[in-house]
């Protein structure tokens, strides 16, 4: 009887973990075809097909590619404009919110539904406004104009996110520093800041992930092959290239690694970030 | 005296300032030109032509205006629904026995794997489907013939009849990492002397999950159910990779429609109505979704 329970319930675990690996690989399964793919060459994958380890490690397409859309360029501005939109948008969030979750001013809960309007309008009902202000103020296919476009979108979250954070803040703590006589800015520089330094940790990474994967007004706002940004790049370049397959997923594997490479150094954040955006 | 030391509502609007000026200039003022740009008729070049409400008039004829919004629907099902029932077992599954039969450490371990296609650009996770789904040389079709399948190969994206379909498997794909993180997190707060006691009174497996598991986390399923909403009536990326709303206008999307108008046709008016009618869309849920859970909350406390 015993046996006969200890045995279902080894049946129930090895089924549990097979469901499990099942779902891993089908997770996992374009990602690893694409990888596997990206360091064949063309005549491997054309007599073996997709399924096969390369015969050779052939780093050729990879390289290829790189150069044709000058890789290293797109990273760059990929980096370029997500730190700066991530530094920017930290501080233009804690300057909203320093004024709205420590300061107590009227009409606060109004603001903080404007703010949030910044992050549910959906793009489409600005992108062309933007596209013939853009032009007209000779801003179009330029970094700036995307910075300057998510540090505004992207800092409505944190608003929010700070401000609830904030409206919590001991009370104490900012009122010793007006005895001591400390203004405004004091408190803002050496109490508020260095006390939410990990809440604008986890913003920061946000800012940075979400300004990389951005797509649609980066696709509208940067035209030129060298502003672009690597997923409009990658995305936009498929058609236009007679590539062949390996390359085609060399070229893939090159948008994959970075974020990648970004889950693996800030995942504890990542999570951290998800869990308390979700709470109110 | 004393006290006006600390009056907190004083000195605080200049913080305001940037943040006010950066929202007018880059949300409020071009939300307001698509608006009043939906209108007109205006093909950007020439001044724009006020024409009343003749681009919504066009609209409720539009048959590709209804598709759009009609496939919408099926990415709510993708994104949202399939989503959020899948990620509330797997969450359940994964903290509730697989955590206690194996190691927390091994279902934090399959969480973070599940969540890995929500850190790729949408519009990356589109190339890499696309290689896989090529007709010609795409893994999946090569695989298929391999086996012996040929009666199974097709080509996915090229026939209207399957296009949105896979496109749907693809959000699931996509998507599914987002809730099952949320969930993890808020199983968390469920108090296990509730469960402990259900299960003493005699509760089984599933009562115990409908009427608390679920009663507890539905904050979280709330938002989880809202943002994901929202998110599916803005998906651009996946459609301009994977399909370009074709064939036809098998997979045609509001944003994509939107895109179309504004920059193949240069109808800057049609373009505009069609982000005007989204934008009522997203306000009305997210108006709507905040008053069902005060009111959920409200029925809490009053029972």
């Amino acid at each position: 009887m015993l046996k006969e329970r200890q045995f279902t319930s080894g049946v129930k675990k090895t089924l549990a973990l097979a469901v499990m690996l099942l779902l891993v690989a089908v997770t996992l399964y374009p990602v690893f075809m694409i990888a596997l793919n990206a360091f064949k060459s063309p005549q491997d994958y054309a007599a073996n097909g997709p399924m096969s380890f390369p015969s050779a490690f052939y780093t050729q397409s990879l390289i290829d590619f790189w150069n044709r859309v000058t890789f290293g360029k797109k990273l760059l501005n990929s980096a370029l404009i997500s730190s700066c939109v991530a530094v920017f948008g930290v501080i233009l969030s804690l300057l909203n919110a320093f004024a709205l979750g420590i300061g107590k001013i009227k009409g606060k809960a109004f603001l903080l539904v404007i703010f949030l309007l910044g992050n549910f309008l959906p793009q489409e009902a600005l992108v062309y406004p933007l596209y013939y202000f853009a032009k007209a103020l000779h801003l179009y296919d330029t970094k700036l104009v995307v910075i300057i476009v998510f540090t505004v979108i992207q800092s409505a979250f944190g608003t929010y996110l700070l401000t609830s954070v904030f409206s919590e803040f001991p009370k104490e703590l900012i009122e010793a520093a007006i005895i001591d006589g400390a203004n405004k800015s004091q408190i803002l520089r050496r109490i508020v800041m260095p006390l939410s330094l990990p809440t604008l940790s986890v913003l920061f990474v946000f800012y940075f992930i979400w300004t990389w994967n951005e797509f649609f007004l980066p696709l509208i706002l940067l035209i030129s092959s060298s502003n672009q940004t690597v997923p409009i790049a990658i995305a936009t370049l498929q058609g236009q290239f007679n590539m062949d397959v390996t390359t085609s997923a060399a070229s893939a594997l090159l948008g994959v690694l970075p974020c990648l490479l970004f889950f693996l150094i800030f995942q504890r954040s990542l999570t951290r970030g998800i869990t308390a955006g979700s709470i109110k | 005296m004393a006290k006006n030391h600390f009056d907190r509502s004083k000195g605080y609007a200049i913080y305001l300032l940037p943040g006010l000026i950066g929202l007018t200039v880059v949300i409020i003022l071009p939300f307001l030109v698509t608006v009043g740009a939906s209108f007109t008729k205006w093909n950007g070049v020439n001044p724009p032509q006020w024409i009343g409400l003749a681009n919504y008039q066009r609209a409720l004829t539009d048959v590709k205006f209804w598709a759009a919004f009609r496939n919408n629907l099926l990415m709510i099902i993708a994104v949202t629904i399939v989503p959020t029932i899948l990620g509330l077992i797997l969450s359940v599954f994964l903290f509730d026995y697989f955590s206690k039969k194996f190691s927390p450490m091994l279902a934090n371990f399959f969480k973070a794997v599940l969540y890995i296609p929500q850190i790729l650009p949408v519009a990356i996770a589109g190339v890499v489907w696309k290689w896989i789904l090529n007709p010609n040389w795409g893994s999946l079709n090569t695989t298929l013939s391999s086996l012996g399948l040929d009666s199974l190969v097709h080509n996915w994206l090229g026939d209207p009849n399957t296009a949105l379909w896979v496109v749907m498997v693809i959000m699931v794909w996509f998507q599914i990492g987002y809730p099952l993180v949320i969930f993890m997190a808020a199983l968390q707060r469920v108090d296990p002397e509730l469960l402990e006691a259900a299960e003493i009174d005699g509760a089984t497996w599933f009562q115990k999950f409908f009427y608390i598991t679920i009663h507890q986390i539905r904050p979280e399923i709330f938002v989880v159910i809202l943002t994901t909403t929202i998110y599916a009536l803005k998906i651009f990326g996946q459609i301009y990779v994977l399909t370009r709303g074709g064939p036809g206008t098998s997979t045609i999307v509001p944003s994509y429609y939107t895109y179309q108008a504004y920059f193949e046709q240069a109808n800057i008016g049609y373009g505009s109505t069609i982000a005007t009618v989204m934008t009522l869309i997203i306000v009305a849920l997210t108006f709507a979704f905040i008053r069902l859970q005060v009111k959920q909350e409200f029925y809490q406390e009053e029972n």
